[in-house]
């Protein structure tokens, strides 16, 4: 049971082949067996799954039933939840019970779906290996002789996906955190348009950056689930005013004569020969259904990277000095005067990686640099989202690696943080230019998953899963599960 | 240009963040290597081009100046780490 999807969990719902406590019970029984080795949730909230689960059968009896009644899933535990422990992955929120949703769990609630608990990430989302943790690091459950990571930051909703502890996970991405876990774990992952899906209750990084969306075993589910998260907000002054279309409704579409463009910059040298074929054979499999391929140019790609360890510090270092020791979060023993109070709240309470991050964005913001760093960032940023507006008016989609290798070892980028930023070099751009981006399984390298990357114009959401859907109604990459789960 | 210790310390002092001693050498290192990869940005031409903060552009939408919150003081102190008859309690400020 545990490696069906969504769509078919919810068949075998409502045609009576399980109830949703039996379904509930399932994962977390599969929870309590597995994750002891994988480390992929921080809470189980085994009580109120449960009694959800028993709300959801009731309302099915009632023939009130919708998709998502009684489905399992999980949180990534960067949502605040009401009454539930919500760490963002930091010893800062050891202890804090959210007193509030965020939107994103509001609607999950009202689609009538069962929390099974919050997964593990990064500190505060920022890595891309999930071995920044407070909790623990997570363990890709493709390992086999070798722990390898899971990728980051959503790392914890990835290997509790791959490894069957739940069907379908939210995440976050703000810099590539939904869709390289995606690309490391064998999953579909996807990031909306900046603005299309609300960040109320979204524990901040960086706040022009993050989005949320879906990690899911397929394309469908995919659109399942952003059904349900998106829309506009009142309480997230970002969030865009736009009718949310039915994300299943075009997946079966043809995609004869669809024009995909492959970004010369992203397609080169440093790109492994192992990577290359398999895009290849993706690009073959899309053009046997009638897509066209062209050749596009990104000339600013290679700004992606410089661009966003600029801005995404300096808005983290912003949105994190909320965290004082005064209102929630993890205060130090004794302080002896207010500065001590900061400081040492501070710095007991943050990891490593997150103060690194913090020092540079205050000193990209300190007087005398903004102009240099983060004014110059956000012009740059300009130019990379006028490339892909240039691009977009010949092509639909974009096609690009998501990641530049599959699942790594634990401390494989050594101790320079620049190295595990490089992890990032194909999903950042899409974040500064706010676009929507996916990743899909498209093949594996030494047995390991690896993705593919689609991008597409803004709010153009249902044409990524529609090449999605079609490429996996024609391929069963996605199909494929760690062997000893 | 190079990180210093002096950098550091100033910089760390902003972020109401203490670091140790021993790890200034390190810091300093990766804080460098950061900026020296940031420092690509430097060579590019950016003249008339305007800092793009939001990528649609989109201007903040006003509410009805109406009242919609209720108190949660109660709820939202329930997780602070000291508070007394409503208010956070912090070291002395004022002798």
């Amino acid at each position: 049971m545990f490696n069906k999807t969504v769509k078919e969990l919810s068949l075998g719902l409502s045609q009576g082949e399980f109830s949703s406590v039996e379904l509930t019970q399932h994962y977390l029984d599969r929870i309590k067996a597995k994750d002891g080795e994988i480390n992929s949730f921080i809470t189980v909230t085994e009580e109120q799954a449960l009694n959800d689960a028993k709300v959801a059968d009731q309302v099915r009896a009632d023939g009130k039933a919708q998709a998502w009644t009684g489905i399992p899933f999980a949180h990534k535990d960067i949502f605040c939840t009401e009454g539930v422990l919500t760490t963002c992955g930091s010893k800062m929120l050891e202890n804090f019970i959210s007193p509030y949703d965020a939107t994103v769990v509001t609607k999950m609630k009202q689609a009538g779906s069962v929390c099974l608990g919050k997964t593990n990430m990064d500190e505060f989302a920022m890595g891309s290996s999930n071995e920044t943790s407070y909790f623990g690091k997570v363990i890709n459950p493709w390992s086999t002789k070798e722990q390898l990571v899971p990728g980051g930051s959503s790392g914890g909703s990835a290997a509790a996906v791959a490894a069957g502890l739940a069907p379908i996970a939210t995440a976050t991405d703000t810099g590539g955190s939904i869709r390289q876990p995606a690309s490391l774990c064998g999953l579909t992952g996807l990031k909306p348009t900046y603005g299309r899906v609300s960040r109320f209750g979204m524990i901040a990084f960086a706040s022009s950056l993050d989005q949320a969306g879906p990690m899911a075993r397929t394309a469908e589910d995919a659109a399942m689930m952003l059904n349900v998260m998106a829309g506009h907000d009142a309480k997230d002054s970002t969030s865009i005013v736009k009718d949310v279309p039915d994300y299943t409704a075009n997946l079966n579409n043809s995609i004869d004569g669809l024009r995909i463009g492959l970004p010369k910059e992203f397609f080169n040298e440093h790109l492994s020969s192992e990577l290359q074929s398999i895009l290849q054979d993706s690009i073959k499999q899309l053009e046997s259904q009638g897509a066209i391929f062209k050749e596009i140019s990104l000339p600013h790609s290679h700004l992606s990277v410089p661009a966003y360890y600029v801005i995404a510090p300096a808005e983290c270092s912003a949105n994190l000095s909320r965290f004082d020791g005064v209102r929630y979060g993890h205060r130090c023993e004794d302080p002896k005067d207010l500065m001590d109070l900061y400081q040492r709240s501070r710095t007991e309470g943050f990891g490593d990686e997150v103060k690194r991050r913090i020092l540079i964005g205050a000193y990209a913001l300190s007087a005398g640099y903004y102009d240099a760093y983060y004014n110059k960032a956000q012009q740059v940023r300009r130019l990379i989202k006028n490339d892909f507006v240039s691009a977009f008016e010949d092509i639909d989609v974009i096609l690009s690696p998501t990641s530049p290798s599959p699942a790594f070892g634990f401390d494989a980028k050594g101790d320079d943080p620049v190295q595990m930023y490089l992890e990032d070099i194909f999903t950042i751009s899409t974040n500064l230019a706010g676009l929507p981006a996916m990743s899909l399984p498209a093949g594996l390298i030494n047995e390991l998953p690896i993705g593919m990357q689609l991008i597409g114009d803004y709010f153009e959401e249902s044409k990524l899963l529609n090449v999605a859907h079609r490429f996996q109604t024609a391929t069963d990459w996605h199909t494929l599960a760690p062997k000893n789960i | 240009m190079s990180i210093g210790p002096d950098d550091i310390n100033q910089i760390a002092h902003l972020a109401r963040l203490k670091i140790d001693e021993k790890d200034v050498p390190k810091l300093c290192g990766d804080l460098d290597n950061i900026l020296s990869l940031v420092d690509q940005l430097q060579a590019v031409n950016t003249v008339d081009v305007v800092p793009m903060a939001h990528p649609m552009d989109a201007v903040q939408i006003l509410r009805k100046d109406v009242v919609t919150e209720t108190n949660h003081r109660e709820k939202y102190q329930a997780v602070a780490p000291n508070t007394e008859d409503g208010l956070y309690l912090v070291p002395k400020v004022i002798e």
